[in-house]
């Protein structure tokens, strides 16, 4: 399996733009996983599935910007040099 | 600070104070004395060689006031921006902090290389700490250094153009490719246990470079069984990895019983509770990760 530098930032760029892409009214409320649901019990233990919809809300929130930037350096870049 | 002994002598005169008081302040401030001292005997020989050097040279130039003022001023500016680049290099990387990574020696190397390929008879696992930080690795063998990871991936990557080699295939963007094949194995693999640590919520003193450390003890199993199945064939290569999968699980489940599961779990006492039984199997998992990354990584050299 000979994967390259390169091949990781692919990844990395599409894992984040799936993440991002997850509609919070259309979609993860369908599931049980909106925002309300998130905060649950208080106290030191959050449980897995209030961490996974906290980190699915920060990276929605934080990365939407740069997620911009890069997806339309990716898509110049791709269109230019194939 | 090697390059100084290249440049010309009247650099080094100016440059001389600023390294002087660099190396006392970086001295001073890890009180733990990760390394030793030895810039007072090359400071000495410095300054005896610059004089001797500004002598010989016969710097003409110095009498002219203007190129005096020149040359002081571009040795200030290239101060500067060293230490410009210092100062933003250590926001992203922490070098203070790796170097404590790297304060090993000898005897703690061998110690630690016997302790992945036989940790059955250690009994004390635990990192001593002293007020407060943990101590060097020269000091404590349970410590995590970067040294032998470091080493461990380079050797890795030689021994695996050694073994393509012997089996005709070897270029050498091959050893390139190798490399960064093994290297994005390991990312994901630091990536992955620090998603799953968040997860789960751990609250856990283990730092990135710590991980880092403890993926890249499996190279040290991985080298011994190529090296056997180059020497003594496939059953060799076989049954070697199998001695290093086997010893490096026992070692990482001894490692962080310590640093993830709860004071009484680590005891041994069966803890009840959903989040200590998640703890036990994050653990496992991690553990049991690096047999099958030692196989997936080494199965192609040996055919």
């Amino acid at each position: 399996m000979a994967f390259t530098l390169y091949s990781l930032i692919q990844t990395a760029i599409l894992c984040i733009n799936a993440v991002a892409v997850l509609h919070e009214e259309r979609f993860l409320s369908k599931f049980g996983w909106g925002v309300d649901q998130g905060v649950g019990g208080f106290g030191d233990d959050p449980g897995v599935k209030a961490q996974i919809l906290t980190l699915i809300r920060s990276v929605r929130t934080v990365m939407r910007v740069p997620l911009i930037i890069v997806n339309a350096a990716c898509i110049v870049l791709l269109l230019l040099f194939g | 600070m090697d390059y100084t002994a290249t440049q010309s002598g009247f650099r080094q005169r100016k440059l001389q104070p600023d390294m002087r008081l660099r190396n006392s302040s970086v001295d001073g401030t890890d009180g733990s004395q990760l390394f030793e001292d030895t810039s007072a005997a090359a400071s000495g020989s410095q300054t005896g060689n610059q004089q001797a050097g500004l002598q010989a040279a016969g710097f003409p130039s110095l009498s002219d006031p203007m190129s005096n003022l020149a040359m002081a001023y571009g040795s200030s500016l290239a101060s500067q921006g060293r230490e410009m680049v210092d100062k933003n290099l250590d926001r992203f990387i922490p070098i203070s902090k790796l170097k404590y990574y790297f304060a090993v020696d000898t005897v703690y190397v061998g110690k630690k290389l016997g302790l992945l390929v036989f940790p059955y008879m250690h009994e004390n696992w635990e990192v001593s700490y002293q007020q407060d930080t943990p101590v060097a690795p020269r000091f404590d063998v349970n410590a995590p250094d970067l040294y032998i990871p470091a080493m461990g991936f380079i050797t890795y990557i030689l021994v695996a153009g050694l073994a393509l080699g012997t089996q005709n295939k070897f270029s050498p963007e091959l050893l390139g490719v190798q490399a960064s094949s093994a290297l994005v194995w390991l990312i994901m693999e630091v990536l992955a246990v620090l998603l799953s640590l968040y997860l789960v919520t751990v609250n856990t003193d283990l730092t990135t470079i710590d991980l880092l450390a403890f993926s890249g003890y499996k190279y040290v199993g991985m080298i011994v069984g190529v090296v056997a199945g180059l020497l003594f064939g496939k059953p060799a290569y076989y049954l070697s990895l199998l001695w290093c999968c086997a010893a490096i699980f026992v070692f990482m489940i001894r490692t962080l019983r310590l640093k993830l599961l709860s004071e009484a779990a680590a005891e041994g006492r069966l803890v009840r509770g959903a989040r200590n039984q998640l703890r036990m199997y994050l653990t496992m998992s991690i553990a049991a990760a690096q047999p099958i990354f030692m196989y997936w990584l080494t199965y192609h050299l040996i055919r």
